[in-house]
């Protein structure tokens, strides 16, 4: 049964048309990658998923439901939730308050009690701040919870918003290119991280342009190129697709390939 | 020091402290008033601090709310015949009330085209009172009538430095409160990523109103306080040049920090006071001073000064 379908999906900016009748469907529970080279599409797919870009055709089905023209927040209630290549961190708050953020939709939102701190507001963020630490630890962020965001480096910043993901409960969480600008290390860091997500039921979509990463963790790839759909496939279908190694590789690729050395 | 700079509430406590001891040792029934209007300023700041420092949402028009407050508990007493004490929640809920009306389609523009806005509906509220001469009296103000509260007519500046400075720790405890609650951390994520905290269900719209309102009640009480204090006002509480006194108090004292927005309150009421010594080159040293703190404090005195005490041996 499929968490997300995306049928038809099209937008264009001016005279570019970035997303020309893309549908794939996401099961439940799985690790599903949308790939592409540079300029596939690939964040505007990912923008138009999470609400941020209202697609000119096409529809967006969550979970049963027709969420098209959703907000973010209205999509964020229904159980999806996402992180962003180039970062989105809240740089002023703490590393815990950073993922607290995300407690919100659970939280108690009556600004009077607020504004009196009631002792029912102290006993919410303590239990806030405690989740937030385990999913702190959860992607090896531990002891860091109080530290500014803006000290942490580039890879656990990557992390950060994944943890702070996470603590909206989604059932569907979209990575976008978690591991760019990662070194090696990290990116195995973060490799483990989403494998133990998808553990715990939450289906993972995510784009990335670290082939290692995503032919080791993806169930199925789906691949863009100028905006249509490539190939889609298990990673040894979508490695073996001549059309595939056309759009990364250019179209010597194919031959280049076939006589590079292993 | 340092946990004391990071524990909201023993800030609260200490500015409790200064507030009721204060008086003991200033010299003059003069200074005491100084401090007072150093209080209702750092009310004004606050709230502004709550929007600008918090909420990343800045605002050139707030001397316009300021000045309902102001022109409420003058008008209110002698046109409606309310006794002060309405006047002013009258006056600080039509304060509220506007920045709910006005708040909700400018606070979709953001940078610039908010401040401009913002700007366009403090100027606004300024022509208005200054315009309808026959009911405000114009640029030459009016006489405000004494508060009464039980039967007691509330004057005197020692009376009035115990007001405002009381309101001005329940005005500080608030906005603690608030910022380390779900909204204020709304506030804070909407400053630094709205995207971001779109993403993860924050209302902004919502929460942006809210900071608006919140500020515009904040600094019409202030209003309403300072002329009670001073028994007159004129459009000089609406001016534009309010605005950017408050917006400077706020920048300099430190954006998003509550002990920041007493300290450039302090500063801006105070060292006028000094700097009479310069006679006609009053307002060039006072400008110059503030140029020299924002080069070299740029993210304000008090957060400045307290990654110092962080960086140093604590």
């Amino acid at each position: 049964m499929s968490i997300l379908t995306v049928e038809n999906l099209r937008i264009a900016f001016g005279g570019v048309i970035a997303i020309d009748g893309v549908s794939f469907s996401v099961r439940r529970n799985e690790i599903f990658a949308l790939i592409g080279p540079n300029g596939a599409g690939k964040t505007t797919l990912f923008n138009m998923i999470s609400g941020l870009y209202v697609p000119q055709s096409g529809r967006i089905v969550l979970d049963g439901e027709d969420v098209t023209n959703f907000t973010p927040q209205e999509l964020a209630r229904r159980g999806m939730s996402r992180t962003f290549q180039n970062l989105q961190v809240f740089f002023r708050m703490s590393a815990a308050e950073n993922v607290m953020v995300g407690r919100h939709l659970h939280e108690n939102r009556n600004v009077f009690a607020h504004l009196l701190a009631l002792p029912s507001v102290h006993a919410q963020n303590r239990t806030t701040r405690a989740r937030a630490e385990e999913l702190l630890a959860l992607v090896g962020l531990e002891g860091v919870a109080d530290r500014a965001a803006s000290s942490l480096p580039y890879g656990a910043l990557k992390r950060l918003e994944i943890a702070r993901a996470l603590a909206t409960e989604p059932k569907i969480l979209l990575l976008d290119e978690p591991a760019a600008g990662c070194n090696p290390v990290e990116t195995e860091e973060i490799d483990a991280v989403i494998k133990t997500i998808a553990a715990q039921g939450v289906t993972v979509v995510l784009v990335e342009h670290d082939m290692r990463l995503v032919m080791r963790i993806s169930n199925r790839i789906h691949v863009l190129d100028r905006g249509r759909t490539l190939a889609e496939g298990s990673a040894a279908e979508v490695r073996s697709n001549p059309a595939v190694v056309t759009a990364y590789l250019g179209g010597l690729g194919e031959q280049e390939a076939a006589r590079a050395r292993d | 020091m340092r946990r004391c700079l990071n524990s909201p509430f023993l800030l609260i406590l200490a500015l409790g402290a200064v507030v009721a001891l204060l008086p003991l040792i200033l010299p003059s029934n003069f200074y005491v008033r100084v401090v007072a209007i150093v209080y209702i300023n750092a009310l004004a700041v606050l709230g502004l601090n709550l929007l600008m420092g918090f909420a990343g949402q800045v605002s050139l028009g707030h001397a316009g709310f300021f000045g309902i407050g102001a022109y409420a508990v003058a008008l209110g007493p002698v046109y409606l015949g309310l006794p002060g004490w309405a006047s002013l929640i009258g006056g600080t809920a039509l304060s509220g009330l506007l920045a709910f009306v006005v708040g909700r389609p400018i606070l979709r523009l953001s940078g610039y085209y908010l401040a401009i806005a913002t700007l366009g509906m403090g100027v606004l509220i300024s022509m208005v009172v200054s315009n309808e001469a026959n009911i405000t009296g114009g640029p030459n103000g009016m006489e405000v009538p004494r508060l009464v509260l039980f039967g007691s007519r509330i004057t005197g500046s020692l009376t009035w430095y115990w007001i405002s400075g009381i309101t001005l720790v329940i005005g500080a405890l608030i906005v603690v409160n608030l910022i380390e609650s779900p909204t204020g951390r709304a506030f804070r994520a909407i400053h630094d990523s709205e995207i971001a905290a779109r993403v993860l269900g924050v209302d902004v719209a919502r929460y942006k109103l809210l900071a608006f309102v919140l500020s515009a009640v904040f600094t019409s009480i202030a209003g309403s306080y300072l002329v009670l204090l001073d028994g007159f006002v004129t459009p000089n509480t609406t001016s534009f040049l309010l605005s950017i006194e408050l917006v400077v108090m706020a920048v300099l004292g430190g954006l998003g920090s509550i002990l920041g927005s007493i300290v450039g309150a302090a500063i801006l009421v105070i060292l006028p006071q000094f700097l009479t010594v310069f006679h006609d080159y009053e307002h060039a040293v006072l400008g110059a001073i503030i140029i020299v703190f924002l080069i070299f404090l740029p993210s304000g005195i008090v957060p400045a000064l307290a990654s110092l005490i962080r960086r140093g041996p604590a």
